[in-house]
């Protein structure tokens, strides 16, 4: 990959090993926050994809940030060391090109200087400027491209990508690009169908949840994008944190200290979206990662009183299930003086 | 002996009771105490059914039908000597099955699991099969770290066969793969070496 | 009063051709107006058309018949139905080139399953419009079929020779008038493993390759048919939207939904054909008989009388309230 080029607004750092990975003060101020109001409960918290609000994530469909240059290096890291994170069903190919022309539409349209497609018939040329690609392709042949399709526009866009193939009023997993994920495996998950997949998770099921989240999904339609968000909890800004690698990674679990909560734990932050794929009739569900340290969240005085309120009151089986309970009661703490028990405004944007 | 299977989460398979249909083709696969499912099944079958139908089955150690299985005069009647030693002629003999043809899978979750990635291998879907479960609880389990399969586990926690790291044997199951999934479990402190219970038998 | 809102994800088009097939069939062409490519589709999708006669606005889903690769160009073929509900004959009487009308953007009820190793397609009549879409989708990204076209007679066949030119032996005719009928129970015991059997043409066609393919052991997963409903005409009635506060009346050709939205209502929907659930209302109330025509609810639900798809189901009787 060659060197993006210096003037570009992109920084230099690495998700493992140094963890040099830093938000700027604009990229926290930007994030997604998860929580809307002072509790955290699982929900059918879906919503449309469109009219983003100017200076969020949310402005773009495919959002572009300070971290792009340097996740795409971690991405490529992962799957040198192993492929089978990125896998796609035989007939989930037609899928990979949908997902590639809806990538790089979208990329091209939102960030002219950093992308741009020319589309002749076919021949499509797509320019890649922070990554240093310029690549001629026939659009439908993938002896044209170094890569299948879904694999060559993924290891040019930031979070996971799952694409799920529609049958008997279900969706399954049938291809997926998996490196920046919360303790979940694609090659284990991969022809699952949305109950199976989700089977793990605690609680919502009982609710009825996924029998109602599946109804919506099934209903999304191409051009009307949906999203939701999720989070959970990681031990220094590493994206790939796999079940793959638990068991290198899985010590750094007992390693917070009321010391060091505020620089190595971080929330972690999934922005969920949902679109509808014009010739495979298949959805494309992208999962963006965003990383704020507590330390981060205490600039946003709103974000840390929230927080503290949601590690507070969090149902015992959401904690575990998402891995907190080495360190939940000492992010609670650090969290405490910054919560003044007064009312916090509604939403969840910064005040 | 039915089964003792206890539905839990939802990616775990459930299964039912084989019941015998009016297709004119009949593909029944067992092993062990599957074969007795087979032998129930011949109860409640019309007169003719097995003239057109194929039984395969694996004999077990201290479970072997084949002499009652034989006696149902089944139109083909195979033996293995593994489930393993099946596989081959499993896969050509699902490439060869007709649309319609009903499948029959009997005994212990890796046959079933085994015999239901060969079928879909071939293009079917797998809820074209009837499954029932007898016999031993012994689960595959795919080490999710090495990615070796470990055959017959019957403890949690257990030993990976390729990787040796201690794996928490989940419920989460791949069909895929026909296989449930291990994850290290004192990865957080190696040193924590919980006891091995026998569970799954 | 008109429509109370836009049609979900409209897109603005103009008819750029009509063309008449056969008596009973015409093709319709749809462009943008500025030129630019209309969004790509799958084999078996659909739009709705909106199709404003007079004071009535009916909202009408039809199977797309092009090929999903010619995005300049959609085209859907329209049998005249003398005593459907008028959305037919409004498209065979008033709709010339050059007019705007509104479409939605496609979307897929009557999928392929691309794992199959093969594709059965059984069709009859105007059903063979999906299979024209399909066919051309397997032709681009390869895959095996046979098509079975069924049809009264070969001058009201739409499309023969073209997809005789398009997959020459893969299509196998049957005219009725010929004697000749398509032999499911030779072909529904004859295919391989991983082969996907699909089904579109009038419900009784229908029904009988469904009632066929279980006889001959063909799982639920392994058959697909293109389960639109019609809404049919009925005789008019009024019903009571409480949480709008409002009786509204529907006419003898309106849907129930079309009334709604004639009213200003949001109701949502997707392919108003019954079968995709989305504009499933809850029945606060009702004395009399609620006509359902949908392939949604189960027969329980249906019996217990506490739900109704507005696309395609009616009411008889003296009272119905909607909690709309
Ligand atoms: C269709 C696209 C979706 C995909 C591919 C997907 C995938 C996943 C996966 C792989 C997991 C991890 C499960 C595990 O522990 O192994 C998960 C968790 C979860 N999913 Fe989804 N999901 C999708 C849509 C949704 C939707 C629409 C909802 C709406 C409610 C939802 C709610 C959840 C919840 C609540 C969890 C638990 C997360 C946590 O507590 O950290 N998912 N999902």
């Amino acid at each position: 990959m060659a060197t993006p080029a210096a003037s570009l607004p992109f920084r230099d750092e690495t998700f493992r090993d140094d963890f040099t990975f830093r938000n700027s003060p604009e990229t926290v101020l930007r994030a997604p926050f998860p929580f809307d109001k002072d509790s955290y409960m699982y929900a059918v918290n879906m919503e449309l994809h469109k009219d983003g609000r100017p200076g969020t994530a949310f402005e773009e469909p495919i959002d572009v940030d300070e971290h792009y240059v340097s996740e795409m290096r971690d991405r490529a890291l992962v799957l040198d060391e192993d492929p089978l994170r990125c896998q796609s069903l035989p007939h989930m190919t037609l899928a990979g090109w949908d997902t590639l022309e809806l990538l790089m539409t979208c990329k091209a349209e939102s960030y002219p200087e950093w992308f741009s497609l020319e589309r002749n018939g076919d021949q499509w040329r797509w320019i890649n400027r922070p990554l240093g690609i310029d690549d001629t392709f026939t659009f439908g042949d993938e002896t044209t491209l170094p890569y299948g399709p879904l694999e060559y526009i993924t290891r040019q866009a930031q979070g996971d990508f799952c694409v799920l193939d529609e049958r008997q009023g279900n969706f399954w997993m049938d291809a997926g690009i998996v490196t920046t994920q919360a303790d979940w495996s694609l090659d284990f998950d991969i022809g699952m169908n949305f109950f199976e997949w989700h089977a793990p998770v605690p609680l919502a099921h009982e609710k009825g949840i996924f029998k109602r989240a599946l109804k919506y999904l099934l209903s999304i339609q191409q051009g009307n994008p949906a999203r939701r968000l999720n989070w959970t909890m990681t031990v220094n800004p590493r994206l790939d944190t796999s079940p793959e690698n638990y068991h290198q990674w899985g010590p750094e679990n007992t390693h917070i200290t009321p010391e060091n909560v505020g620089d190595k734990l971080y929330l972690r932050i999934e922005l969920q979206s949902f679109w509808r794929l014009p010739r495979s009739n298949a959805l494309l569900f992208p999962i963006r990662c965003y990383l704020l340290s507590m330390h981060d969240l205490t600039t946003v005085p709103k974000w840390a009183t929230r927080m503290h309120r949601v590690l507070k009151d969090l149902p015992d089986e959401i904690a575990s299930y998402k891995g907190l309970d080495n360190y939940r009661q000492i992010a609670i703490d650090y969290l405490a003086p910054y919560d003044d028990g007064k009312p916090t405004s509604k939403g969840p944007f910064p005040d | 002996m039915s089964s003792r299977i206890v539905p839990t989460i939802l990616s775990r398979p459930v299964y039912g009771t084989l019941t015998p249909t009016t297709a004119s083709a009949h593909l029944l696969i067992a092993d062990a105490d599957g074969g007795t499912a087979i032998l129930d099944l011949a109860k409640a079958a019309p007169a003719g059914f097995f003239d057109s139908a194929e039984v395969c089955y694996v004999p077990g150690a201290d479970a072997d039908f084949s002499d009652e299985l034989q006696q149902l005069s089944p139109r083909q009647f195979h033996t293995s000597p593994t489930i393993q030693a099946l596989l081959p002629r499993l896969s050509r003999t699902f490439e060869r099955l007709h649309m319609g043809t009903s499948v029959y899978l009997a005994g212990s979750e890796s046959l079933i699991g085994l015999a239901t990635q060969s079928a879909m291998q071939a293009g079917l879907d797998y809820q074209a099969l009837q499954t029932e479960h007898r016999g031993t609880l012994a689960r595959r389990v795919q080490c999710v770290h090495c990615k070796g399969t470990t055959e017959n586990v019957t403890t949690q926690p257990a030993e990976c066969a390729h990787c040796g790291l201690l794996l928490f044997v989940r419920d989460h199951y791949s069909r895929r793969l026909a296989a449930f999934q291990g994850v290290n479990i004192n990865a957080e402190d190696p040193t924590d070496v919980p006891p091995k219970i026998e569970e799954f038998t | 009063m008109s429509a109370g809102h836009r049609l979900l994800g409209a897109i603005d088009v103009v008819v750029t051709d009509v063309v008449e097939l056969n008596p009973e069939v015409k093709r319709f062409h749809f462009a943008r107006p500025d030129g630019q490519p209309l969004p790509a589709f799958s084999g078996g999708a659909h739009i709705v058309i909106e199709m404003k006669d007079g004071d009535v606005t009916r909202r009408t889903p039809y199977s797309l018949s092009s090929s999903p690769f010619e995005t300049d160009d959609y085209q859907v073929s329209i049998r005249r139905d003398d005593n459907g509900r008028g959305g037919s004959l409004y498209m065979h009487r008033s709709v010339t080139p050059g007019m705007a009308m509104t479409i939605s953007h496609p979307s897929n009820l009557f999928s392929l399953d691309k794992r199959a190793t093969r594709h059965l397609m059984l069709t009859g009549g105007i059903g063979i419009t999906p299979f024209l879409a399909q066919t051309a989708q397997l032709i681009r990204t390869g895959g095996e079929f046979e098509v079975h076209y069924g049809f009264r007679s070969h001058d009201v066949a739409a499309y023969v020779d073209e997809l005789t030119a398009r997959i020459g032996h893969r299509l196998h005719c049957y005219a009725d008038d010929q004697g000749q009928r398509i032999d499911y129970d030779r072909l529904l015991s004859s295919q391989p493993a991983g082969t996907h059997v699909y089904v579109c043409g009038p419900t009784p066609m229908i029904d009988l390759v469904l009632s066929k393919a279980k006889e001959h052991g063909w799982p639920d997963a392994h058959v697909h048919f293109e389960h639109f409903a019609k809404a049919p005409p009925g005789e008019a009635f009024t019903v009571e939207l409480k949480a709008s506060g409002i009786t509204i009346a529907v006419g003898e050709e309106q849907s129930l939904l079309e009334a709604i939205e004639a009213a200003g209502v949001d109701a949502p929907y997707m392919c108003r054909g019954g079968a995709c659930g989305q504009c499933e209302t809850a029945v606060v109330e009702y004395d009399g008989e609620l006509l359902h025509s949908d392939h949604w609810l189960e027969d329980e639900e249906r019996s217990a009388g506490q739900k109704i798809m507005p696309c395609v189901s009616r009411f008889r009787g003296k009272r119905l309230v909607l909690d709309l």
